[in-house]
């Protein structure tokens, strides 16, 4: 089976609310979004994020917008001000999950 | 011709584009401009500098700016929403009377100011009827930190918003009301939209959140295709054209730069989204599975078909609290070897504080150029041989301020004491920053009344 990375298939935004990043995810083509569905489940994202975060991963389906929605818990060492980190507000967690590979479209 | 209303965003946060707002009144016909200044942490600042001076306590750049654009504001008969008011709406809006007074525009202009957010000084009525305050994260009493807290807001909606317009004002200046309810206000003004029309509510809650952060919606900050979206340099802000139905364009004044379309929007529809069918306000619940997005022109994105739902009996509180001290050092080192030579620095960094003795709550390493926006997918596949250079980069944090001070004196020695080949030490010791934490909890909304106050300048 070919494998592509998700940045060929999808777009994507991120931000954060605490210590929670989300992950806006959105397909480059209509013809993409049912296999972003199938492929990039929650449960993907939490094994390809597992060394980032510490909480769970929630996903959420807007097809009117061909995008899915990720929160990542515990992403965020505290989150907003408490946080160490260089991307403290998760800005570039969008591309992080952009690396993802995932099985080409037919 | 169907009415419409021009809704402009001039600011998408305090320390966004000086010119776009000028811009925005001068690009072309609109309505109303909209200006966004507050973070969270926006609020504690302010808080601190109205405790030194009562007269402050507000977003200062807002009255400089006024002063650029009041004359072309009054010339055209642009209305101002703002949440530039912070902790200190009266204070804001005399400054901005003051001006207008000596611009000679005495007698010409009304401004609305709206309060009645700020619960700092009810914190303990509050807790002692019974009402917790709970952190909405972690479940938390607010006792917990009660003797730590800086600033206590309310989230208020558009209604004081719609109040202050109906009685004549020009600019409405705010203190903490939502981003979106800048934008709905004038909607639910220019419409008479009922404050139960949740569909026409939720149409204009997401026109604001499409336009709060400016130019993220116009080509700023935009993945897709981003090496194609022209001349950033004069990039345009968005403007919202709503129309009585609830349906709105998002688009830009003609000869800016930037981009609007249905995938740059959408990647600004998804920023920061939580549940996207409940999209909470204090005035209605947006559910965004039901925008519907099409191309209609260039720069042009029509929103139609969307839904909602009656608002919640709560308002969002956002509380401000003294929590520790944090400080990050950096320093660069070259090729040969250079991820090699960041690595051992770092662990003669750590080993020195661990014989110092210091205690911190959190020791956090990266290495930019390596790991420090991907973490370990970044380097899954190997980190490449010959790195130019890398810079360690490593942050503590502690409840008291003695370790970070402490942390601060162990970064320069490592110039001469450490790994070679290292630089980009120019910037001195790093400075221990005070951390100000976020403490999210609901309120009734019954609990906290907005106040309107409308002044002939």
């Amino acid at each position: 089976m070919k494998k592509v990375r998700l940045l060929e298939l999808a777009h994507a935004r991120s931000g954060d609310k605490g210590d929670t990043a989300n992950v806006g995810l959105i397909a480059r083509k209509a013809a993409f979004y049912p296999h972003l569905v199938k492929q990039v489940t929650a449960a993907r994202v939490a094994r390809h994020f597992k060394a980032m975060i510490t909480g769970p991963v929630e996903r959420f389906e807007l097809p009117n917008l061909r995008a899915l929605n990720f929160l990542l818990h515990g992403a965020l060492d505290g989150g907003g001000t408490i946080s160490l980190k260089t991307d403290a507000q998760g800005k570039v967690f969008s591309t992080a999950l952009l690396r993802m590979m995932v099985e080409a479209p037919r | 011709m169907t009415p419409t209303v021009r809704i402009a965003a001039g600011q998408g946060f305090w320390g966004d584009w000086l010119e776009a707002p000028v811009r925005q009144v001068t690009g072309g016909p609109v309505d109303y401009l909209m200006m966004d200044y507050l973070a969270e942490v926006t609020m504690s600042i302010m808080q601190k500098q109205k405790t030194r001076d009562p007269r402050l306590g507000y977003a200062k750049d807002f009255v400089p700016l006024m002063e650029r654009i009041l004359p072309t504001l009054a010339q055209r008969g642009i209305k101002v929403t703002t949440n530039a008011g912070g902790v200190n709406p009266p204070a804001c809006a005399e400054a901005v009377a003051a001006l207008a007074r000596r611009l000679g525009l005495a007698g010409k202009l009304t401004i609305g100011v709206v309060s009645g957010d700020d619960l700092l000084g009810r914190l303990d009525e509050l807790l002692a009827r019974g009402h917790g305050l709970k952190n909405l994260d972690t479940g938390r009493p607010l006792g917990d930190v009660r003797d730590r807290v800086q600033s206590a807001n309310a989230y208020l909606g558009a209604a004081p918003v719609v109040d202050a317009l109906g009685r004549g004002a020009d600019i409405v200046i705010t203190g903490r009301v939502t981003d979106t309810g800048l934008t709905l206000g004038p909607m639910m003004h220019a419409f008479g939209w009922r404050r139960d029309a949740w569909d026409l509510l939720a149409a204009g809650t997401v026109a604001g959140h499409t336009i709060e952060c400016g130019a993220q919606c116009t080509g700023g900050n935009c993945l897709v295709d981003w090496e194609r979206v022209p001349d950033l340099a004069n990039v345009g802000y968005p403007i919202v054209e709503a129309r009585p139905d609830g349906s709105f364009d998002v688009t830009k004044h003609p000869g800016t730069g930037g981009r609007v379309t249905v995938a740059g929007v959408t990647e600004q529809l998804v920023y920061e989204m939580g549940d996207p069918q409940a999209y909470i306000t204090p005035d209605c619940v947006a559910d965004f599975t039901t925008i519907q997005l099409t191309q209609v022109g260039k720069d042009r994105v029509r929103f139609a078909g969307i839904k909602g739902r009656s608002a919640t009996g709560k308002l969002k509180v956002s509380i401000a609290y003294a929590y520790g001290y944090k400080a990050v050092g950096t320093l660069v080192y070259a090729w040969p070897d250079a991820y090699a030579k960041a690595r051992r620095a770092d662990q003669v960094l750590r080993r020195r504080l661990a014989d110092l003795g210091l205690e911190f709550e959190a020791i956090v390493t990266e290495f930019v150029g390596v790991d420090a926006t991907h973490g370990r997918l970044a380097t899954a596949a190997g980190v490449p041989v010959d790195l130019p250079e890398v810079q360690l980069r490593v942050g503590v944090r502690a409840r008291e301020l003695a370790p970070v001070e402490r942390f601060t004196r162990e970064i320069a020695p490592l110039i001469l004491n450490g790994p070679p080949s290292v630089t980009g030490f120019a910037g001195g010791r790093p400075k221990p920053e005070e951390i100000v934490a976020y403490w999210p909890a609901l309120i009734d909304k019954g609990e906290v009344q907005p106040c309107v106050d409308v002044v002939a300048v």
